[in-house]
Formats: structure tokens, sequence, C-alpha cells
């Protein structure tokens, strides 16, 4: 079938800013959706106002919305925009639920817009619960006893009758929101009343559960036509009764035999053929592991996560297909682009196993609670492939970046067997270190196995990496002969697991690995286990066999990536390697990109002229290096793990562009760097380095409190905190184990600003200065902030660009940096220098219309010079438009975690709104954060009397809590500004309601700004750029 | 120990053997299955009689053995190449190690061998003469046994299952036993005869319909047999699976060919010309009918691979005859063809009313 001709422009509704559930995977889905459809000739039109994506440059939409994701907003872009089609199975459960809403509203109708792919009803049909359950019925496929309840009491019957412990699943929730297990009436209760809340249609399903099952999953596909393909079965390796999201997933299936995955699959076509989609589908099952009894879990009639996953385990681009499906392709007759002689109707065929691991936030939020279950906590994810097992799961753990070698934790060789046994039993992320601590200690797999329900086969698998383990210590560096080794290394082992057993250093290790002759091979990702000749780009190590890796002869450059999606190093980093990757293809330089993250752009294959999939370990980048015959790398891009990774590659001869370690040291190294400011007559905070705890008294003393102390080499303000006074200060070290050296400065209350730049060792490109809402003391990733800056002084922004000026000429620095600001009254100090990418730096580049990356990438080779500084696009002045940068927070998925902003980063995404002054912008955010709430009330523990006067002023009612929460209809959000009891609990009550939590006065503040605002109109980024455009033309 | 893989395109490949050496060298053609599951049906299926299979998947036996899903008696190949063979296992089902069933057969298993490497000579060289054996160096000659596989794997005696009410003659060229039992489910008495059994012989039978099954090996070593079949695909109405459907078509007339390297798999995309659908198919097939020699036959292409057009399936202008060059009995692979069987039994069940009709 041809595509459909009766549709001219498309309005792409995309996922929005990331939260825990919803992540980077829909940028992958959403540009890869987006390239599809501009192929095809159509006018796209996106909404999304996360601007740390990819999907929202200019060169993949033709108009792109930053406004609020709501009804409201898609009202008013339809009238202006007046598009045909609708496409919204690409931004996740965010673009599903507004297309739902669209449809309850009677939008879709009213405005005559074609749903493109699945249709409105399918999706009812596979998210209402009792709808889809009905399906089930009449297809006669099995779903666990359930009912779908509207109250509490409902639920409480239907757990008396089946018994302890059901599952809440709410409905239309993303990533299991608000959903658990209850193994009680107690939990049940609390459950699903939260559940209840979270769910938009006020519906919950409780189910009998079915915990110890193995829990299977399918990636689906239909065109319109009816061809159904299965693209990917995975096997969790953790039963069910854990989120997939938070499990290990493997993939292909490993345990089922052909029957059970033919079961499977049977069912999967059946119900995506009932439910008539047209596009990706991702079905979820448990299997009985005693018998053949299966059961539905879940359908997600969208692609997801999990097809994300599947699209990088297996070559095959689900999403760019399902757009072609939307838009009237059939899967016949659209070519597989991997191998480029077939089609896309085909099942892949893998010959390498694939492990995906999640990254959880708990290494950042220590007290948090840690048990898994049905509400996912992951915020990344990080994928190994290899031929065998052993060697793709230390991959995937090994690109956790989680400072351990391979899977030994330290932490638990000191526990006792029993602390161990219990602390197995607490489902906890850390299970899998726990399960091999057992093991070593001599537990036997069938005793973990009746504990955990873990499959024999996954826990063999362990017991042969014990095995090894065991065999390594056995042997030492000059008595290991080449068989041992080259064994060692095929089963996953790591240069830095073998130099440590042996007592030697990496380097070491891997000069006996070259004498020895043992080098990793690199093997294609082709969909087609070989049996079609292909010109995939897509390559994993592995250590036997033959070689498949290029050769080629052009300058090429490698692009190290950055790895798992964790809290302060976000999707912002896959875009700044992604524009790297462009700027490169420009210069038709062969681009090389390794990175390890399956939901990313940066890790499709389509994009750069080769892909790794590797963890980001020196060991792994110099063994690309090598086989690629690389010169030059870029680690600038990366973020911190990329730039960590500095120094080793020096060390061993590679030229990095642009970020020597030497440089990363002088910013880094607080000593250098503030003899650096000092010698630059540049002000600073006082600050000193304290490497045990006397000379952190010590230095405290010397500056004064408050302090805020910090260890170095930090990403998103891990262990940062703020210390007031002596008294907390004997708490936090009574409290805390503090890792020295610390760094130790003096705390000023005031006013934050930053900026984004590129140089060329000499002038600077500074598009915009961003000036934060919130004071000092709250990170910049969670602060509110302003481009251009609104209540800077001109002497202020002169000294702002003046001191940046000063680092980069000194230095001769070349590439992106980051430079954060105090500004106390007409006084600037610098607070920190990133010598890298950041996470502002593609809302800079979007909203000034500075492609930063793309220049100083371009720079960084050697193809672009900067004749003179290239100062902020807004001049003084009012702006023509202001953005505002807002944080975006997880808590609801993070139990235990306050939402209390400080110096440690929370956040784990961003939005941004752009209105014609600064109260609009800030208006259209709270719109967005709202979402449905109405009201006015604010409830508050203890504040300013002054704020309460601008409440007055503003209309806003601002009520001190006194204890009830009887009478909760109008409260917008609440105000708790301090650490009380009370105020935690006020902040947690008002997570779970999804009300808005101030905890700065300063945020408070910009909520009432906002008020004054009374509307808001939508306009797509091009169109504010050409204010600033004609603003340059008319001086 | 070590063992190798000498291909008769003078590669070989290092191995080391699950279990125990062969006593001598094993020779046979090498093919490659490019399915992630179901080991076991396709060591079973006896159309890979006396041929050295290369897994593509890396990680075989993981699940083991188990009583259900043989599709023979005995495991058929010469010899197996895997890259990993799990020798532990814990399904449910599982009676045994796929290395202990394989062993028990004295069918000897190369592991650790790069199977993607051969796998890509294969495809580059086409399926060919190999040989695994205990020395680095092979300087015999690479030839294979020309012997009949049919008569080795056919049923030698006539053999009934069930008493459904359709009765069907499964003329048997090596069955697979799913093929058994999809008519089985579908309330037919099945009766399976020797696949040299003559027309007479199945007239005697009195069947309502005839299934010609799979088997190994090139369909024009059975030329003898062809009158015969012809005959019966004339008189009764006709399922041909994999052989068979080539058998049919050689018996109509048309001609088949080898390909270079044959589709083996579970992942082989259908187009379906009278539904206008693609479906997924599991295959095993080295031959295949020569499209340009269809028409002569009266028969045409209702079904054609989406990857290389080649011949998937065959209707006749005036008879009633099914033939599919892919199993819609599944086994391993997807059930999506399992249409197949109902519409045979629907042309069987039509034919006989229509003849009760003409009564």
């Amino acid at each position: 079938m041809p595509k459909d001709k009766s549709i001219k422009s498309i309005l792409v509704i995309g996922s929005g800013p990331i939260i825990i559930g919803q992540a980077a995977e829909f940028d992958y889905a959403g540009t890869q959706a987006c390239i599809a459809l501009k192929e095809e000739g159509y006018r796209v039109i996106l909404l999304n106002n996360n601007p740390a994506t990819v999907m929202t440059d200019p060169e993949f939409a033709d108009a792109i919305y930053f406004e609020p994701m709501t009804v409201e907003s898609v009202v008013k872009i339809i009238e202006k925009e007046k598009p045909d089609g609708l496409l919204a199975t690409l931004g996740g459960q965010a673009g599903l639920n507004m297309a739902f809403q669209l449809s309850e509203h009677g939008i879709i109708d009213k405005y005559g817009l074609k749903v493109l792919g699945t249709s409105i009803e399918s999706i009812k049909q596979g998210e209402d619960r009792d709808a889809f359950r009905n399906l089930m019925y009449e297809l006669n496929e099995p779903v666990p006893e359930s009912e779908v309840v509207h109250s509490v009491d409902e639920a409480l019957n239907f757990a008396k009758t089946t018994g302890y412990p059901v599952i809440v699943r709410p409905a239309y929730t993303l990533g299991g929101t608000g959903g658990g297990i209850a193994p009680t009436e107690e939990e049940l209760l609390s459950l699903v009343s939260g559940g209840l809340n979270e769910s938009p249609i006020h519906q919950c399903l409780i189910e009998k559960s079915i915990a110890g099952y193995k829990e299977v999953e399918y990636e689906m596909m239909r065109d319109a036509n009816g061809t159904c393909i299965a693209i990917c079965n995975m096997e969790n390796f953790d039963p069910v009764g854990i989120h997939t999201g938070d499990s290990i997933v493997v993939a292909p299936s490993q345990t089922l035999t052909d029957r059970e995955y033919q079961l499977l699959r049977t069912s999967a076509v059946k119900i995506i053929s009932a439910l008539g989609i047209v596009g990706g589908c991702n079905i979820q099952f448990a299997l009985d592991p005693e018998s053949k009894n299966y059961y539905l879990i879940e359908v997600n009639p969208r692609v997801s996560r999990s097809s994300a996953l599947a699209s990088k385990a297996t070559g095959y681009p689900i999403a760019r297909m399902a757009a072609k499906l939307a838009v009237g392709h059939l899967l016949s007759e659209i070519k597989n682009p991997v191998t480029g002689n077939t089609f896309a109707s085909y099942e892949p065929a893998l010959d390498y196993v694939v492990v995906k691991i999640p990254k959880w936030p708990f290494d950042k939020f220590q007290n948090i609670e840690r048990r898994l279950g049905t509400q996912m906590k992951a915020t990344g994810e990080a994928m190994g492939i290899d031929r065998n097992f052993e060697r793709a799961l230390m991959k995937a753990v090994r690109s956790l970046d989680m400072k351990i070698s391979d899977l030994s934790q330290v932490l638990f060789e000191k526990k006792t067997i029993e602390e161990l046994k219990s602390m197995l039993t607490q489902q906890s992320d850390e299970r899998l270190f726990i399960v091999m601590e057992l093991l070593r200690r001599g537990v036997s797999k069938h005793m973990i196995h009746d504990m955990t329900k873990i499959d024999l086969f996954f826990l063999t698998r362990l017991e042969t990496i014990v095995q090894i383990e065991e065999d390594i210590a056995a042997v030492n560096g000059s008595s290991v002969t080449k068989k041992q080794l080259a064994a060692y290394k095929e089963k996953g082992f790591s240069d830095n697991y073998l130099a440590k057993s042996w007592n030697m250093t990496e380097k070491e290790l891997r000069s006996l690995r070259k004498e020895l002759g043992i080098k990793p091979s690199f093997k294609m990702v082709d969909t087609c286990a070989a049996e079609f000749a292909s010109t995939s780009n897509y390559f994993y190590s592995c250590y036997f066999g033959e070689n498949e890796a290029p050769k080629t002869e052009r300058r090429k450059v490698l692009i190290v990536g950055s790895g798992p999606i964790r809290i302060g190093q976000g999707v912002e980093f896959d875009y700044c390697s992604v524009h790297g990757v462009l700027a490169l293809k420009e210069e038709n330089i062969e681009t090389i990109m390794i990175n390890n993250n399956p939901e990313t752009v940066s890790t499709d294959f389509a994009l750069s002229d080769r892909l790794y999939f590797e963890p980001l370990c020196l060991e792994e980048i110099l063994d690309v290096i090598e086989v690629e015959g690389i010169q030059e790398v870029i680690v600038q891009l990366g973020g911190q793990t990329a730039l960590n990774l500095a120094k080793g590659l020096e060390e061993h001869g590679i030229n990095l562009l642009g970020t020597s370690s030497e440089l990363i040291d002088l910013f880094e190294d607080r000593d250098k760097f503030y003899r650096l400011l000092d010698k630059l007559s540049i002000p600073r905070v006082k600050g000193m380095t304290a490497g045990n705890q006397q000379e952190l008294i010590d230095a405290v003393q010397t500056i004064g409190y408050p302090v805020l102390i910090r260890p170095s080499y930090v990403i998103g303000g891990q262990d940062m905190n703020v210390i007031e006074n002596h008294i907390e200060m004997q708490t936090h070290l009574a409290t805390n184990i503090v890792h020295y050296p610390v760094l130790v400065d003096q705390f000023l209350p005031a006013k934050e600003a930053e900026i984004d730049l590129a140089a060329d060792g000499k002038h600077m490109i500074i598009p915009a200065i961003m000036e934060h809402i919130e004071r000092t003391g709250v990170h910049s990733g969670d602060s509110l902030s302003m481009i251009p800056a609104q209540g800077l002084s001109s002497s202020v922004e002169e000294k702002i660009i003046d001191y940046a000026s000063r680092i980069v000429n000194e230095s001769g620095y070349v590439g992106l940096m980051n430079i954060q600001y105090i500004i106390s009254e007409e006084n600037v100090y610098i607070l920190e220098v990133n010598p890298r990418s950041s996470r502002t730096m593609p809302i800079v580049s979007k909203v000034t219309g500075v492609p930063l990356v793309n220049k100083a990438t371009k720079i960084l080779l050697g193809k672009y010079n900067l004749s003179k500084n290239e100062l902020p696009v807004f001049t003084n002045g009012p702006s023509p438009y202001v953005c505002v940068k807002y944080p975006v927070f997880s808590n609801f998925a993070l139990r235990g975690l306050d939402l209390r902003t400080g110096p440690q980063m929370m956040s784990t995404g961003e939005g941004i709104s752009i209105g014609a002054t600064i109260e609009e912008s800030l208006n259209k955010y709270f719109a967005s954060l709202a979402g449905k709430m109405k009201g006015n009330r604010i409830l508050y523990t203890s504040c300013n009397p002054e704020i309460l006067v601008e409440a007055a002023e503003s209309g806003i009612k601002l009520e001190k809590y006194v204890g009830d929460l009887d009478e909760v209809e109008g409260i917008i959000g609440v105000l708790c500004l301090g650490n009380s009891e009370v105020d935690i609990f006020l902040r947690q009550w008002a997570i779970r309601q999804r009300r808005l939590v101030f905890s700065q006065e300063e945020t408070l503040k910009a909520y009432f700004q906002a008020n004054k605002a009374k509307q808001w109109n939508v306009k797509p980024m091009g169109e504010w750029l050409k204010h600033i455009e004609k603003g340059v033309a008319m001086k | 120990m070590d063992g190798y893989l000498h291909l008769s395109e003078g590669i070989s490949f290092e191995g080391s053997w699950m279990g125990k050496a062969p006593e001598c060298e094993v020779a046979g053609e090498i093919v490659f299955f490019t399915g992630m599951t179901g080991y076991q049906e396709v060591l079973t299926d006896p159309s890979y009689k006396g041929q050295i299979i290369v897994f593509t998947y890396p990680l075989i036996g993981n699940y083991g053995i188990n009583k259900e899903d043989a599709e023979s008696k005995k495991p058929q190949p010469a010899a197996v190449i895997v890259y990993e063979s799990e020798t532990n296992c814990f399904h449910y089902e599982a009676e045994m190690s796929m290395s202990q069933y394989l062993q028990k057969w004295d069918i000897p298993v190369l592991s650790h061998v790069d199977t993607r490497s051969v796998v890509k000579k294969i495809r580059e060289h086409g399926s060919m003469p190999a040989i695994l054996s205990t020395q680095e160096n092979f300087e015999g000659e690479f030839s294979l046994q020309s012997d009949l596989k049919v008569p080795q794997v056919s049923t030698p005696k006539t053999v009934v299952y069930g008493e459904g009410k359709n009765h069907i003659v499964l003329l048997d060229f090596g069955y697979k036993k799913s093929i058994l039992d999809s008519l089985l489910e579908r309330e037919c008495k099945v009766t399976v005869v020797p696949y040299d059994s003559t027309f007479d012989y199945i007239q005697s039978l009195c069947p309502d319909g005839i299934l010609l099954s799979n088997g190994p090996g090139d369909p024009k070593d059975l030329k003898k047999n062809l009158p015969q079949i012809k005959k019966v695909i004339e008189q009764y109405p006709t399922l041909g699976i994999c052989l068979g459907h080539q058998l049919a078509a050689l018996a109509l007339g048309a001609d088949t060919k080898k390909m270079l390297f044959g589709h083996r798999g579970a992942n082989q995309p259908v187009c379906d010309h009278v539904s206008g659908k693609v479906f997924m198919s599991s295959q095993n097939h080295s031959y295949v009918v020569d499209e340009q020699t269809l028409t002569k036959a009266g028969l045409s292409a209702r079904f054609i691979n989406c990857n290389d057009n080649s011949v998937e399936g065959l209707s006749h202008q005036i008879l009633p005859l099914v033939t599919v060059q892919f199993h819609p009995e599944a086994h391993p692979g997807p059930a999506d063809s399992d249409f197949i069987f109902a519409e045979f039994i629907n042309l069987v069940e039509t034919t006989k009313r229509r003849v009760v009709n003409y009564a």
C-alpha cells in the first residue's frame, strides 16, 4: 500500500521531560519517527517541551513547539497549524494519554484529525484495564484473576476473596506509577488510594499475584494489512514481581523451549491482531516455570522502553518502521535498512546474547527505599552484547560506571551468609551482587533459586563466573597461560579485574595480553545471524573468532558517549554526542561512536559511520581505537563519564581533541583552580581542600559558616552539603561516611548565573547568559533558570563574559565549557568551570539558534575559527522572548526521597517554556506542572510575612497547615521551606497527590509572577528565533 | 579435546568435542539453522538426515531434551556444530541434556567453533561437503555418500493413527511428527505409508486426502517414484510439504533446482498471493521449485519468499492441490501458516461432498 496522500502535515506528540519510566528511549523513537515522516515528505509539527532531545532540533521537524503538554496547548497548536494527522504512539505514555484526552474532549473529531497508526479505540482497549480484560476473555487468552476497581472498598473486597498478596495496577500510568504489591490489607489500602489518584481515569486493577513466574516480553509489529511479526522476545532474569524496567533483561529468551516461545508468540499475534494495532506493540507475559500455563501481564500499544532495547538488541529500527506503517506503508514494502537487501517483514535472528541492566539512583540517594517491585525506580539502563551470557552480563554491569571490579562488591565481602540471605529477601537493586557473594561463599544455587525464583539457568551461569574467579585467583600474571587468559577474557573478565587480582597495573595486564596475542574480535549486528550479506555498521567485541570490523583509511574521530542515563548526567549529553557526530559528518570525517545506552539516539546505528556497543571503560575504548586505527578522540561531549577517561587515554598516547587531562585537572583540582582564578584576579569564594577530619574542621574555622562541602570530581552534586553551623557539622560527621579529600567552600547566599560557551583558545561564542531563579544552595540542575538573564545589570553581564574570556585566554581552552557564577549585588564570583558539554547546552542552542556543539566540534577539528567573540544574541534591554528552564522530578517513584531542593541534584529531567515575557513563560511552566489541577490554595508550614502579602496580591490563598488534610479541594501545592518532620510529611503528601512543592521562597515568588500573566499563546521555536534575526538586522 | 571442521572449500575451523571425540572422520553436507529456539525439533527432523548442522544461535541446549518435542524417534544429523553447548538443564520437562542425548546416539558435537564465521563461508560458497575430524589437517576427498536418504527415514510398514472422520494417507519421505499431530488435531485418521507405496496400494486404503511429507535430500533422487505420485495427486486432494511440495511439482512436470545454501530457520517471510498477507514461516530446504517451469505443469506460485522471491507454495489450475515449501506444522518456528491444514481439510471435505453428490 502506498503512503497516505490524504494528509500533508502531521502533529507528533513527544513524551516531554524525562521522568522515571519515560526517558531517553522516546527521544530515540521520536527522532526516528520524525526522520521517517520527513522522508515521506510530510510537514512535521512537533510538540515536546523537553529541550534536551535530538528530536526537537530544527533538522528533525518543520515546526517545534516547546509548550505545555496539555490539551489546552494542543488545541492552540492545532488552531494555528491546522495539521491533517496526529501521531501519538511514539511519545510514550504521555503521548498516548494525550491522544486519549484529545479524543475524550472531542478535539480529534472537531478538527478532523486523522489518527495515524493505532486507533484511539485500540489504544483504549489496550490501556483500559476493563476493556482489555474483556477482550482477553473473548479471545480466550488468560489474564490473572483480577478486578477493575474505582474505590478502595471494591479493592478490599476482591482481596478478601482471593487472598493476599495482590498487585495494584493503576490504569493509564507509566512505569507502573502508583502500583505495587500489597501483602496486607493496610498496604492495599494505601496503595489503592494512591493508585486511584494517579490514574487519570480513577481506575485500578487489583490482581492476584503471580510473582515467581518467568516474565517474558514480545516486541511486536503489525501493518494495516494484518501482517504481524515478532521483532524480539526478551526474558527477565528477575521473575514476575519486579518491574521489567528494574529487571535485568536478556534477549532473546534463554530458558524457553520452542514450544513455549511459539505459544507466547502465537498469543501475541492473536492479541495485536484483535487490538488492530498498526505500528509497534509490547506484550508482557508471565509463564509458569512448571507448566505451559501463562498469563498476560500487560499490553503497551505503542513503542516503549522495551522497543528501544529490542531495536538495539536486534538491529531492527522499530520506531522508524512504526512511523512508516502509521502512514500506510506495509512491512513487505519497506526494506530492512540493516541488510539493505531484505524486507522489513522479517523477524531478526540473533547470533549473540544481549543483557540489559538498569541504572538506579540509589548511589546518590542512599537512604531511600531500595526494594524493587512494580513501581519502576531506575533512571536509565546499559546493555552488553556478546557471544556468551557471562560476558554480556559483565559488559552490562561494567557499563554502569559503578566503581566496582566486575561482579565484586567489596561491601558484601564483610557480611555474613545470614546477613546476605536476609538482604536477598529485601529484593533490592543489589541482588545480583548479593547472589554472586552467596555463590562465592558456597551457598548452593538451588537454595538461591528457592529464595529468589531466578531460573537455575542464570544461576548456573553466575556459578561459572564464580568458578572462573577462583581459577583466576589460583594463578598470577607470570604463571597464567595463553589459553587460560584467553578463556578468562572470553567469559568477560576485565583487564582491570585481572590486574587487581594479580597485583599488576591495568597497563601491564594489557601488555601481557598483547604479548600473548589475545585481543578482541569485533562481530557485526546484522539482524540475520549472517544468513545474508549486510552493510551493517554496528559492532560488538568478543574474545573469540574472526574479526569483522572493517579497515578504512579516511580521517576518523571517535566520540565517547555518556553511558546510562542517571540523575545529573542525562539525555543532554547524548544530545551533545549526537551533534558532535553530525558536525563531523558535515566535515566528511568518519565518525566512530562508542556507547552502551540502548535507549538513546547516539546508539542509533543509522547515525554514525560505525557504532561500537561497549562499556565506556579504558580497556574497551582502547580496543576500539586499535582495531579502527583511530588517531583522534573527543571526550568533552559525553559528560563526566567520558571526561574521566581522558587521563588514561592520554597515557596510551591518544590525541584528545580539545580536552587534555592537564586542563581538566586545572579546573577540577580545587587548589589549582583557585590559583588560576587568583592569578587572573577573578573573585571566588573562600575555599580549601581537606584531606581528613582535622583539616576539615580547621578549614571551616578559617572560612567561617555557612560552608559547602563536597567531594571532588563528581556528577550532579553527589554528596554535597551546605552546613550552616557547628551543630550541623557535628551531626554531619556523625551520620555520614566522608570520603576525603573534600572541598570546603564558603557558602555565599546569593544569586546564581551560568553560561555555556565554545572557545577556540582565544575567542568565544557565548549565546546567552542564564540566570537562576533560586539562590545559591540549590543545585543548578534543580533550579528554575531564565534565558536571557532578567535581573543582572549590564556591568554584571560584562564581568561574566570578561571572566570567561580571561579563563579561555589563559588556558588556551578549545571546545565546550560551562561556567557557573555567584552574583552578589554587583560582585561576580566564579563557582565552577566544567571543561565539557553541559546539561544546558541543548537549551542554549535551541533558544538562541546558535548550534554550540556543532561549532565547538568544528573548532576542535580545526575547521572553524573565531575572529572575535560572538556574544549573546540578546542585546541589552528587553529581549523579544524569555525562556524558562525548569526541573522535573521523579520523586513519585522514589519512595522516601524528600523533595526539598538543595545542593544535591534530584531532578531526572527538564523542560522549557518560552513566552514573550517572563510572566507568560512562567505561566506556561506552572500550567504544564499543575496539569488538570485547578485552585488557588497553598498550604504552608511557616513563612516570611512579606510572602503572605505578596500571595494576597497575586490572588493566592496561603493557608497555614494545621495538621489536617480533610479539605483538599483547590489545593494546588504546599510551601515547606524547612526540614522539620511536618515539612517533610507535607512534601511527601504533595508528591503522592501530584501537587506542587515549593521548598524555596524564590520558586513561590516565581509562581506569583506567573499568575500575573492571564493567558498565554503558542509559537514555534522557529518563529521566536526570527525575532532575534530581525533584531540583528535592524542594528 | 580439540576437533576440527574441514570444509571442501579448503577452510578449516577449530573447536573442541563436547563429550567424546568421534572414532573416525564424519562427513556430511554442512548447513546452518538460524532459529534461536527449537534445537531439539531440528535435531530430530528427518529432513536433516546425514547433514552437519551449524546452529547460529550461540547458546544451544539451555532447556535440555524432553519427551514432547521430538519430531522423530532419534536425532538425524551426522554431526552438530555450536559455539556453546549447555551441559546442565533445569527445564521442568527436560529428561536429559542435549549432549547426553547426542552422545547416546553417537552423534558428535563440535563446540566452541566460530559458528558465525562458518555461516559466512556457507553463505559465500553454498552448502558444501564437510568433514569433522580429530586431525588438524585433512588430505582426503570431500565426497558425500550418494546413498538415498529417504529410505533410511521412511517407515518400513504402514501404521495407522487416530480414528477421525477424514482419512488421510501420509506418504512418508521422512515426516515430522508435528505434521501427523496437526492432522490428528483436526479429527483425521492418518495412515502413514512407506515412501514408495504404489498408487494401487494407496487407493486400496480408500483415503479422503493425501499428504506428501517432508524429507531429506534432492527430490530428483526419487525420480522413479514420480509416476505413482502423479497418479495419487490426480486422484485425491493433496497437501505437499517441503520435499512433498517439490515432488508434487516434479510429478506434474515442473522442475526443481538446488539453492546456494537453502533456507533454514524460523523467520522466513512468505507472501500469500491469495490473501495478500505476509507471514513468518519455519523452513528447512536446499532445493526449490523453478518458477519458470510452472505454467507447463498447470501450476502457479501462490506463495513467494519475500526475501529472494523463490517459490514457496503452489496451487493447480484444476486439481485440489496445495503445496508448500515451508512447514505449516511449525515445530520449530512460528505457527502462522497453520491455516494451510485447515485449507487442506476443507479441500478434502469439499471434494468428498462433491464425490458423494455425483454418486
